[in-house]
């Protein structure tokens, strides 16, 4: 099952890098002047969510909208960290897209090192399976996987938002199409000839040379996890919620402060736009990877 | 087949009776006709182990749910009562092919798919462009675009909402100073359709312009070199050589938003506030997927649900077919 956002790569567009691939024209200043304008755009929501959580309640509903910062985010922090339990929904979360991430680059990277680079049977309809599974909506699942932790008795536990998302599809044939460029063949045709176990050359070999592609598909993965929402909401409820229960029962008039509301949704935002600021680079090159290799 | 056909491509041939040079031993003696069918087993075996864990995962979370959703729908079975399961034939379908909802659902989820990918896709496209020039602190630009792909759906919505609100929103704080009366965002038909597909646009434009800009990046130079030459223009340059060499990407980008247009749930949900799954009063943002929701976990019927489900999954093999033929027919027609 995929998480709502998971989407795939794309095939990669025109003929294959030739020598000269891509443009080279500077930038004029109306190219800037439009890029700054989007760029505004794209980040006024969130700087303005830090606005509104800095604010009371009353002020946010008053016009014109208050557009600079006042001096209550603290005590909103605060209140949201508490009342609506997003401090334990962020350690539940923390735990959940954790435990995914490692999932999901252990097995990914095994999987597609297995496809792209060891011939066995069916390997081609199996890869054809993983791929085109890709695209099937998780609406499909959400009520077998119901019934099932019920059965269970995990309703409300962290496993049963872990467990159905612990693999994942795009991260094997991510895994493979790196693995297949990255990895020369010659390396483990060298260690089998020394006499390394198949283990032996997982770690040796092909952690080593997939640790870049690793290290993207780990932040992409825990950005996806993090923010998974469909079957969260579905698995857990209050009591034990992840961020993103948490925050749907704040929009449902749990507490209704608005600048509470404000405040818990920048901090559901907060550890993700930290992990951009340092990994930002990282995960644009990650996405634009994906997108080319193929 | 054989056994050497099965061998990995990796092993270098002759290898296969002969233990592994390394370690040392005798042909022939106890330890190395062990060893040697260890490593022969481990050759053989090994790939099987890798994609295992994946495909277990995969066919107990993935795919043994797909075709159980389907059985389920067949049934009426009640959140009320989980064990207890009769069998109805196609009557959830006939009923939910009846219901006003359901086709109110999808006339909406439509139109919201359609106002949120087409501008969606356009401007992502303007952007990848404008980003495919040498920049200065190009990277900065890129991040600063994602940054929306990093906030979750329900922070976002949470956000929009209040930007859209009726008192001291925003939106029609701007759009009142500009003179236009305020807007009921939550209330009105296409204005709350529109406040939906906005909070998707945001989220989603700069990923996908990071795709078509990766695809830019790999369209050869000297194609540009000789649309120069022939005395085209920037925008004809744009027209005739950019986009259809990006052709292959945006269809691909089509099908992947119209995926995720189809299956539109989060955004609905929380933009609706205390009426969310029922997408507004009206249901006048009620999409399929808070449909599902709507009918399962609020209402109960799990096995109607599964049907919605399934219905989801037939809709989208139409959307699949339609776009493979229209694909085709531009490749003719080039």
């Amino acid at each position: 099952m995929a998480p709502e956002d998971r989407r795939p790569v794309a095939p990669k567009a025109g003929r294959p890098l030739g020598l000269k691939a891509g443009r080279t024209m500077h930038a004029g200043p109306v190219t800037y002047l439009v890029l700054a304008l989007f760029t505004a755009v794209s980040l006024a929501p969130l700087i303005w969510t830090a606005i509104a959580a800095s604010r009371t309640s009353g002020r946010l509903a008053q016009t014109p909208p208050p557009l600079w910062f006042g001096g209550n985010l603290f005590k909103n922090l605060e209140r949201a960290w508490t009342e609506a339990s997003l401090g334990d929904a962020m350690l539940n979360t923390t735990i959940v897209a954790g435990s995914i991430t490692i999932g999901t680059v252990l097995f990914s990277t095994i999987a597609g090192f297995a496809f792209a680079k060891l011939k066995f049977k069916f390997s081609g309809l199996l890869l054809l399976l993983t791929i085109g599974t890709m695209m099937v909506p998780p609406q499909l699942s959400v009520v077998p996987l119901y019934l099932w932790i019920a059965d269970l008795q995990w309703t409300n536990q962290l496993q049963a938002v872990i467990l159905p998302t612990f693999v994942s599809a795009f991260g094997v044939f991510f895994m493979r199409q790196y693995l297949l460029q990255a990895l020369p063949s010659e390396l483990i045709e060298a260690a089998r000839m020394d006499g390394a176990s198949s283990l032996r050359i997982i770690w040796h070999v092909v952690f080593p040379a997939a640790r870049p592609a690793m290290a993207v598909l780990g932040l992409l993965t825990f950005v996806m996890a993090w923010n998974d929402f469909l079957w969260p909401i579905i698995a857990l409820n209050q009591s034990n919620p992840t961020v993103q229960v948490a925050l749907n029962s704040l929009g449902t008039g749990y507490i209704p402060d608005r600048a509470v509301i404000m405040a818990g949704a920048l901090l559901g935002t907060l550890p993700l736009l930290l992990a951009f600021v340092i990994f930002g680079k990282q995960i644009v090159s990650g996405i634009m990877q994906g997108a080319v290799k193929g | 087949m054989s056994e050497t056909a099965e061998y990995a491509e990796t092993a270098s041939p002759g290898e296969g009776d002969a233990a592994p040079a390394a370690s040392g031993s005798r042909k022939g003696s106890p330890t190395s006709s062990w060893r040697s069918r260890l490593y022969r087993w481990d050759i053989k075996a090994s790939p099987y182990v890798f994609v295992a864990p994946f495909f277990l995962f995969f066919g107990a979370f993935g795919l043994f749910p797909l075709l159980y959703t389907g059985w389920a729908s067949l049934h009426r079975l009640e959140l009320t009562n989980l064990d207890d399961s009769t069998w109805l034939g196609l009557e959830n379908y006939t009923n939910l092919l009846q219901s006003d909802y359901f086709w109110n659902a999808l006339g909406n989820t439509f139109t919201i798919g359609i106002i949120s990918t087409v501008p969606q896709l356009a401007v992502a496209l303007g952007i990848a462009h404008l980003l495919n020039y040498k920049l200065r602190g190009s990277t900065l630009w890129r991040v600063a675009m994602l940054a929306p792909y990093a906030t979750s759906v329900a922070s976002a919505s949470l956000v929009f909402t209040l930007l859209f609100a009726w008192d001291g929103g925003m939106v029609n704080w701007v759009i009142g100073s500009v003179g236009i009366d305020p807007v009921n965002w939550r209330e009105s038909s296409w204005g709350s359709q529109f406040a939906v597909s906005s909070i998707v646009i945001w989220r989603w434009t700069g990923y996908n312009a990071l795709i078509y800009l990766a695809a830019m990046q790999a369209v050869p130079h000297d194609l540009y070199e000789s649309a120069s030459l022939d005395g085209a223009s920037r925008w004809q340059q744009f027209r005739h050589v950019t986009i259809p060499m990006l052709r292959p990407t945006i269809l691909f980008t089509v099908v992947v938003s119209t995926i995720g247009a189809t299956q539109l749930f989060g955004e609905p949900l929380l933009f609706g506030g205390t009426a969310g799954s029922k997408g507004g009063a009206d249901h006048q943002f009620q999409t399929l997927g808070l449909y599902l929701y709507d009918q399962g976990w609020i209402n109960g019927h799990l096995g109607r649900a599964s049907a919605v489900a399934w219905l989801m999954l037939v809709i989208l093999l139409l959307i699949a077919a339609v776009n493979l033929l229209i694909a085709r027919r531009l490749r003719k027609a080039q």
